[in-house]
């Protein structure tokens, strides 16, 4: 399929891996992207609050642009959370809002702009490849699987909510990046903190918050017995990952979970080599996790009939549908 | 229909209208003098006699003012501008009666309700009644004379469901001396309320006062019980029904089997019990619903049996160790069906509980110790799966401390809107259970508490007395993971604001419980299809009338009970059951009932046979002749809703009262410029 791609600050720096991880598969999942030409900063989660119109102004230059530069596609996609809400929080609220549309296309003017809200579907990159690309297409493509690999799926807080178009099945407890990495053939354990927060930019003003935070994530990862946390979102990926040495040696601790993107782990599943992918980049060293990928599948134990409850049995956990 | 002129009939009729006060809720806001003289005056050329204004049209005094003017003003017609004619159309129908005019040559024009209450400008408002009354009276000019239509009652009743509240109906209507038919889906009657253990607020046991009655229901020889079975069809109309109702196979032979019960403790399968057990006890392939189960007997659940698992062979353990002859276990037994008739039916088919997975940060099925309300009545039940004692998933550790969320799935837009009544009391019943066989610590979270019943509030002070914790706020998440190294493993974490408080806490505990809502049956959409009753936005069964009837349905003859119509606690279910079995058997005493003759009918020879009508009848009052290739509507089962008026594309359906000249004529007077005076040619000149 094709999109148009607003990669975003992060995705050009820090995030670089998500980036080249990204462009290595495209072609395996059928997936062309189209760069949207001088796009510019997408104000982050800070502006919003500083000055509603001027930030909704800021993000409307980048649709406006890549309205007008569409060819064949109105999907327009962002791999870093903050970007693809910003994206999508002012495409609704200009849909919404008849008095900012207004505004923000007056503003847009001056730069010899127009943006029609409504006009582009603003995806983010998890919500094309597990809902247009599809699970299968991405087994299908699946050389190397991810056998014994246990990984933690964390979605954070951006991308499944507020959900303006609706796009998840859950908003508390995801499951779509769940189902794709077990595509991949890893084992996804299952965890309490999917979408918590992970510090966001409290890293940077108050870092005592986001240490309690990174630490609650890793140690749960941890806890619930995953190699690796997988993510979709460059500061998630930064928190967890840069400051967990810094959370180690506030809380005296000493986690190492490493912290990838899903889509160096389909790279990885597609046969790349870690370091087409950015793999290595990381501070918190993902060798040692991704020494565990073993060649045959886990054998898992076959479904015991279920035998009669004895005296002393627990209680039988509710049926899940 | 006649060929009169609407001048032509204006002029032979002599119309009496009547503006009412209604204290001050209409002559707030409308100038009740000014519209009475505007008919009176206005109006005079449209056949109006006289017009009066009066405090309370539907007092003794106002309705005798109008049984005066018909006798002494020779007055053929009457409109009455007062409230809704949902409220009181049947008070001046029957005023007409008494003095010797066809009550359906009556209109109400409804200037409460659609004027006064909803308008503010004065003067915009009475203009606004002025239209309406005139709307009325070029309506009534139209009216025709209407006979209601008579049926007479079969005195047998269907009563559908057998829990609390149509335990209580079937008992009421046979111990007056009628046949019941009561049709149970599962397997024993007994309902939800069978599965508790103690009630609010006086703690009895809910199986001491529950057994009791089903066990006579059981052996009443005027109730014929119908369990394991449902309702199919349901064909006719009040007074005068047909019910099919299917009988599931219970591979055990009802009139040999003794309720021995060697079959269940020789069956060697065992599976965890979904359904009376709320999942958190077992029971065996071929088992018994419950210890005091009505009527005493097993049934076998051919999904988990290993006889038909294994393509019908192996086992048969139960059929090998029965005792009886010829043997009770029926390994052949098909679907039965059996057509009942029957005058009057009870819908009393109760409620499912909300579903907690539906909010997964509350961790239900994926936290071990995050229980539901239900599940906890199973515990606390002496008979329960754990005999009565109160533990974690492990089976045996007691909890120190015990969260209990109230409003799971109910008062959130996200889930279900309304209050479900019954959980503010459940809650704190469990949290007094809880507390007396633990000695744990219990948290209340609430939104608000909600006991309005009697001696529901004491109920909660003495609660608050033993000691339980209540905080205000509603739950966030239950979480597993600490957040500090600080906090204990092994923990539950509720985090919620502390709405009086005015702080964020963090309580940790080693049992959640989530008080989950009640819903309508996740049937209830085709439940109410199938007896031609229609469900409210949330699915619960409709009532004629929410405040003044909460017992009838749209629908002559089928009335409801208990959790069907909404939300309600025990003791409203049962007084729903006692009130819809007296209703039933007023129906019976009369013998036979005067219908409202406002029905539809279908003028064969411009019908086209398009059966367009057909499927829209909510009714099912339509049915297609195929020999004439018309659609034909059974009178007695229309209820004169109009749907197929407006629909038929040929304007082949009339429906009386509601005929195309009455609309027409009615939104003619209501579009006439008040405001002016009439320029119409006088007829009488």
């Amino acid at each position: 399929m094709k999109a148009l791609f607003y990669p975003g600050c992060s995705m050009q720096r820090n995030a670089r891996p998500y980036l080249d991880s990204l462009l290595a598969i495209r072609a395996d999942i059928g997936l062309e992207l189209q760069e949207i030409d001088d796009w510019n900063c997408c104000g982050a989660t800070e502006y919003m609050s500083v000055h509603r119109v001027a930030a909704h102004s800021l993000i409307g230059r980048n649709l406006a642009l890549a309205q007008a530069q569409a060819v064949d596609t109105d999907v327009l996609t962002a791999g870093c959370s903050a970007c693809f809400l910003n994206l999508s929080k002012t495409d609704t609220q200009m849909r919404e809002d008849a008095k900012l549309n207004g505004t923000v296309n007056e503003a847009l003017a001056a730069g010899g702009l127009h943006y029609d809200a409504g006009s582009l579907k603003v995806r983010h990159l998890l919500d094309l490849v597990c809902h247009d690309i599809g699970y299968d297409a991405v087994k299908a493509r699946v050389v190397k699987p991810l056998y014994g690999l246990k990984v933690a799926a964390y979605y954070g807080c951006q991308v499944v909510r507020p959900d303006y178009d609706g796009r998840w099945d859950s908003h508390e407890h995801p499951t779509a990046m769940d189902t794709l990495l077990r595509a991949l053939g890893a084992e996804v354990v299952d965890w309490s903190l999917k979408t918590q927060c992970c510090g966001g930019h409290m890293s940077v003003i108050g870092p005592e918050v986001a240490f309690g935070l990174i630490r609650r994530l890793i140690h749960g990862a941890a806890e619930a017995g995953a190699d690796m946390v997988v993510t979709l979102c460059p500061m998630c990926q930064l928190n967890l990952d840069a400051y967990q040495v810094e959370m180690n040696k506030h809380f005296h601790t000493d986690y190492r979970v490493p912290v990838l993107y899903f889509t160096q782990l389909m790279g990885l599943a597609f046969g790349k080599s870690a370091k087409e992918l950015g793999i290595g980049k990381e501070f918190v060293d993902a060798t040692p996790a991704l020494a565990k990928i073993q060649a045959e599948a886990p054998k898992v134990a076959e479904a015991k009939r279920r035998r009669r409850p004895k005296p002393g049995d627990g209680l039988p956990m509710p049926r899940m549908e | 229909m006649t060929d009169k002129t609407q001048q032509e009939r204006a002029g032979e009729e002599r119309i009496g209208v009547y503006v009412c006060h209604c204290g001050s809720n209409i002559a707030g806001v409308v100038n009740v003098e000014a519209v009475a003289k505007f008919a009176a005056e206005d109006l005079k050329d449209r056949g109006v006699v006289l017009a009066r204004d009066y405090t309370f049209m539907c007092s003794v005094a106002g309705q005798e003012l109008i049984e005066q003017d018909i006798h002494e003003q020779g007055l053929t017609r009457v409109v009455v501008a007062a409230c809704s004619p949902h409220l009181h159309e049947k008070t001046f129908r029957n005023v007409c009666e008494r003095s010797g005019i066809n009550p359906y040559l009556s209109e109400m024009a409804s200037i409460r309700e659609h004027v006064a209450w909803v308008h503010t400008d004065k003067a915009a408002a009475t203009a606004k009644a002025k239209a309406i009354v005139n709307g009325a009276v070029e309506r009534v000019l139209k009216n025709e004379p209407l006979e209601a239509i008579r049926v007479p009652i079969d005195a047998a009743t269907l009563v559908v469901g057998g829990g609390i509240a149509g335990l209580q109906a079937a008992l009421e209507v046979a111990e007056a001396g009628y046949d019941v038919y009561l049709i149970e889906r599962e397997a024993s009657l007994g309902g939800h309320m069978a599965q508790f253990d103690k009630t609010f607020p006086t703690l009895d046991c809910a199986a001491c006062i529950l057994t009791p009655k089903m066990a006579a229901v059981g052996s009443h020889a005027r109730i014929h019980l119908f369990t394991w079975s449902e309702v199919e069809k349901v064909e006719g109309f009040v007074g005068n029904y047909t019910v099919t109702v299917k009988k599931k196979p219970r591979y055990v032979d009802e009139d040999v089997c003794t309720g021995c019960g060697i079959c269940v403790e020789k069956c060697p399968v065992m599976v965890v019990d979904e359904n009376f057990e709320a999942g958190i006890g077992y029971r065996k392939a071929i088992y018994w619903p419950f210890a005091q189960a009505v009527p005493n007997l097993p049934v076998l659940d051919p999904d988990t049996c290993t006889y038909f698992i294994g393509g019908k062979g192996g086992c048969k353990a139960c059929e090998i160790f029965c005792p009886t002859v010829p043997n009770s276990i029926l390994f052949d037994q098909k679907e039965e069906r059996v057509s009942l008739k029957v005058g009057n039916i009870i819908l009393a088919t109760g409620w499912d509980l909300f579903n907690a997975r539906r909010i997964p940060q509350y961790g239900y099925g994926r936290l071990a110790n995050v229980f539901t309300s239900l599940e906890l009545e199973r515990m606390c039940n002496a008979a329960g799966p754990t005999s009565g004692r109160v533990v974690l998933r492990d089976g045996q550790t007691a909890p120190k401390a015990v969260g209990i969320v109230h409003c799971v799935g109910s008062r959130d837009r996200n889930y279900n809107g309304y209050c479900s009544a019954i959980c503010c009391m459940q809650s704190l019943k469990l949290a007094h259970l809880v507390k007396e066989r633990t000695g744990a610590e219990v948290y209340n979270f609430y939104i608000d508490i909600r006991t309005p019943g009697k001696e529901y509030d004491e109920f909660y002070l003495r609660v608050m007395d033993e000691g339980v914790h209540f905080v205000r706020g509603k739950v966030a998440e239950v979480s597993d993971v600490p957040i500090a190294p600080s906090e204990e493993g092994g923990k539950l974490y509720v985090q919620v604001e502390d709405t009086l408080a005015g702080l964020q806490r963090r309580i940790p505990v080693d049992m959640v419980v989530l008080s989950a809502g009640l819903e309508p049956r996740h049937d209830s959409a085709e439940v109410g299809k199938t007896f031609g009753i229609a469900c409210s936005t949330n699915g619960w069964f409709i009532e004629k009338h929410a405040k003044m009837d909460p017992i009838a349905t749209m629908t002559e003859g089928v009335f409801v009970a208990g959790c069907a119509q909404g939300p309600k606690d025990i003791p409203a279910s049962v007084s729903q059951g006692a009130a819809a079995a007296a209703r039933v058997l007023s129906h019976i005493r009369q013998g036979e009932l005067a219908l409202e003759p406002i029905r539809a009918s279908v003028l064969e020879e411009q019908c086209s046979g398009c059966r367009i009508c057909n499927g829209l009848c909510p009714f099912n009052a339509i049915s297609f002749v195929a020999e004439r290739k018309v659609s034909e509507i059974n009178a007695a089962l229309c209820q004169g809703c109009g749907t197929c008026v407006a629909a038929c594309p040929a304007g082949a359906i009339q429906g009386s009262g509601f005929s195309n000249e009455q609309v027409l004529a009615q939104i003619e007077g209501l579009l006439r410029d008040v405001a002016q005076p009439v320029t119409r040619e006088p007829v009488t000149a």
